[in-house]
């Protein structure tokens, strides 16, 4: 089998319901399987934004995959990138006993090694949080559990923001916007 | 002071109904139903302005949506109820989908309140009909229903046509609401018709003004950009030779000196031959379906493709091209025109002339032209197709009658057949003579039905018996679901597994339905039953008794190329 590459797609869509469910068809119909997924309002307003990472074996299949998400009528803009293109980042929370936290120092070495946070003790458990790539979160992930115990764990999707200057998004707007004002002139 | 203009406060029933109308529609294929009486109420009072059929299953609602949106250039309407109602149109919507029909399909929805709660007849609609449409939208309050109507309009029939469903919640069929109607202009994430980028114009008319074999593909694209005349233009500049695919047909008249003939699996020896051989491959409005392709890995390679589509996910999607053209057709190819110079390729041309001699020989004459044995389905089309002049509107269902009707009815005009294309759905030939008949109700209608495809959608004889629909229909009757038992044939050693068929009697069905019916199985009553048939006022169903073991030839094997091409030669299998 090829080796696969991870793929990060970013969607801009309008605000409206059930666009998560017409992006999924299309991943579903093409036998992709979603790895992370990640939605919020962008920075304009009523515009949101997903962030999606897959595998593929081949870039074609991401073009084909990206422009059928473009076809759909609420869609403003998709792309695709891979990690060189992009700064991106995941974030993970961790639950320990707050016993254990206290028994060793071996927490606070971990914390500072992998350069997490602890955000919140109480007497039953204690919450720690780390920013990062997946090795990163799942490295301590790893240590935790094999030294500590982890009683919960969750990652979040990642999140990415391009490397090049121009923000995209905004530069198609300004053009719609034209657009629309020609349009409307030409009907008037 | 200055009186303002009062804005009515109605039912977003009536809003719909009024909003309709606003759109220029004027006949709608519907069902009503529990969760779509209001609706169906505020249409009572529009009698005069909305032409509603009341088809007999919701299914036919669509495929009649779809023939009459193909035969008048407007959208086609559907109105019909929650729950089931909206669930049997699900195969009219997919093969709209398919095909780029411009649709729009309302269906009632249970009030809002219920929404979620499983209520009687509640089926999450949006939720199924958003991979097969264009846009899906649930309307929840009645102030939204002109917006809605007026978006649905402008997404169905702008760009690359297709079906649009708006499921509206009864609660906002009756509510109250101030009723303005604005048409929609402009959708901001939504771009129809792609800017046309000039690098790519000038680039396609250098490969075609270099080229000394082009052969061009006609899809469905020209049809439905109206791209007709622009097409003609573009093809006898360049004197280049051209191919339909099956919806492309009848964009240019089979007459035409430049018409090679059908493209695909059951296309014409020469077209299918000269793909594989011409040096530029000018595909114009078509998607390289796998049923024109074969296998992709051995399609066209020695020639440079130019693509020309309003749809950009189109390009590259099945076969890589050399050039994309992308945009509306009718803009883009008279912009290419304008860049060529006058040619002649009449060698060229000259070269698909003995692979037509040969299918004639092989295939066509006896397939058209027998002098004994049992009636052949060709030889059926070909005389209704001469006896109307060759300008009848030609509406197939699906399986050998289809390819036989793609093949051998001619055509003088522009939309004139009607076929389902992509989805390829048996059952959709009836109804969608239905729809053709009141799209355009001066042509004549004939609609090729074979004995499976025709009971599936049978039912629709009511609506043609209530309505008096003036369809000609002819059942090819061989008593086998025909393309499968001819691939069972071909490719599964004769083993006839579920594919016969016990009939009943087809007439008798007809005069139940107050609709004449006449039995067809001697050659020589062949040609007096159609005139009677054409002449007869109304509608009528001739049925044919054909060669059970009919089979269409050339074909080339599924995922095959030209080089497996098979004729039915006695020394091969079949015949």
């Amino acid at each position: 089998m090829q080796e696969k590459t991870l793929y990060t797609i970013t969607i801009f869509s309008e605000n409206t319901v059930g666009v998560l469910n017409q992006i999924a068809t299309i991943f579903t119909r093409r036998q992709l399987n979603i790895e992370t997924l990640s939605v919020s309002p962008s920075a304009i307003k009523g515009i949101h934004k997903f962030t999606i990472t897959t595998f593929a074996e081949t870039e074609e299949v991401m073009k084909k995959l990206v422009n059928q998400i473009d076809k759909r009528v609420d869609i403003l803009k998709a792309y695709y990138n891979t990690n060189d293109d992009l700064v991106h980042q995941e974030i993970a929370l961790y639950k320990i006993e707050t016993e254990k936290l206290l028994a060793t120092s071996q927490v606070e070495d971990l914390v500072r090694k992998h350069n997490a946070l602890i955000l919140d003790v109480n007497e039953h458990s204690t919450v720690i949080q780390k920013t990062g790539h997946y090795e990163d979160t799942q490295a301590l992930f790893d240590e935790l559990a094999q030294r500590i115990g982890v009683l919960q764990f969750v990652r979040s999707g990642r999140i990415a923001i391009t490397k090049s200057r121009v923000e995209r998004l905004s530069d198609m707007l300004e053009k719609l916007k034209e657009k629309e004002e020609k349009i409307k002139r030409k009907n008037s | 002071m200055e009186e303002k203009p009062t804005i009515p406060i109605i039912t977003g029933s009536e809003a719909l109904i009024r909003s309709l109308i606003n759109e220029g529609v004027d006949t709608i294929f519907g069902y009503p139903g529990g969760a779509a009486i209001p609706i169906f109420d505020a249409l009572y009072d529009h009698k005069n302005e909305i032409n509603h059929i009341l088809v007999r299953h919701e299914q036919g609602a669509v495929h009649a949506a779809e023939g009459y949106a193909r035969v008048s250039k407007k959208v086609g309407v559907v109105l019909v109820t929650s729950g089931p109602g909206a669930t049997n149109t699900i195969t009219g919507i997919t093969d709209a989908m398919m095909d780029s029909i411009p649709l729009v399909v309302i269906t009632g929805q249970v009030a809002s309140s219920l929404l979620g709660t499983d209520a009687f007849q509640e089926a999450d609609v949006i939720g199924i009909t958003q991979p097969i449409t264009k846009w899906a939208y649930q309307i929840r309050r009645a102030e939204d229903i002109a917006w809605a109507v007026s978006r649905a309009f402008y997404i169905a029939a702008s760009g690359r046509p297709g079906p649009v469903v708006l499921d509206i919640a009864k609660d906002a069929q009756n509510n109250k609401t101030p009723y303005m109607y604005q048409k929609t202009t402009f959708i901001r994430s939504y771009q129809p018709t792609p800017d046309i980028d000039e690098e790519s114009i000038k680039k396609a008319a250098e490969l075609i003004n270099q080229a000394k074999k082009p052969f061009a593909l006609v899809g469905h694209g020209v049809i439905l950009g109206n791209a007709e005349n622009e097409l003609k233009e573009f093809l006898e500049k360049a004197d280049i030779p051209f191919a339909s695919t099956v919806l492309g047909l009848s964009a240019m008249p089979s007459s035409h000196p430049l018409n090679c003939g059908m493209l695909g699996m059951h296309g014409n020896i020469g077209p299918n031959m000269k793909t594989n051989e011409c040096d530029v491959l000018i595909a114009i409005g078509m998607r390289f379906d796998d049923r024109v392709t074969g296998n992709p890995n051995t399609y066209a390679k020695q020639a440079k493709i130019i693509h020309f589509d309003i749809d950009p996910a189109e390009i590259d999607k099945n076969i890589k091209v050399d050039v994309k053209v992308i945009g509306d057709v009718k803009e883009t190819l008279p912009q290419v025109t304008r860049l060529l110079k006058e040619n002649s390729h009449k060698d060229w041309l000259a070269e698909f002339k003995p692979h037509e001699e040969r299918e004639y020989e092989k295939v066509i004459k006896d397939e058209l032209y027998p002098t004994s044995g049992e009636i052949k389905m060709g030889e059926v089309i070909n005389k209704v197709s001469e006896a109307t002049g060759n300008d009848a509107i030609c509406v197939t269902d699906v399986g050998q009658n289809q390819m036989m009707g793609a093949r051998y009815f001619k055509f003088s005009q522009s939309r004139s057949l009607v076929t389902s294309g992509g989805l390829g759905t048996m059952g959709f030939g009836l109804p969608a003579a239905i729809g053709a008949k009141y799209g355009a109700p001066d042509r004549t209608v004939c609609v090729f039905v074979g004995d499976g495809g025709f009971q599936m959608t049978i039912q629709e004889l009511g609506t043609i018996m209530e309505y008096g629909v003036d369809v000609k229909i002819i059942l090819l009757n061989n008593n086998y679901l025909g393309m499968v038992r001819q691939w069972q044939e071909l490719f599964y050693d004769e083993r006839y597994s579920e594919t016969h068929m016990k009939n009943p009697d087809f007439v008798k069905i007809a005069e139940a339905y107050g609709i004449k019916g006449r039995k067809v199985t001697q050659r020589e009553e062949l040609d007096d039953a159609i005139s009677e048939m054409l002449n007869h006022k109304g509608p009528y169903l001739l049925e044919v008794k054909v060669e059970t073991k009919g089979m269409v030839y050339p074909m080339i094997p599924a995922g095959g190329n030209i080089t497996n091409i098979l004729l039915g030669e006695k020394n091969g299998k079949g015949n």
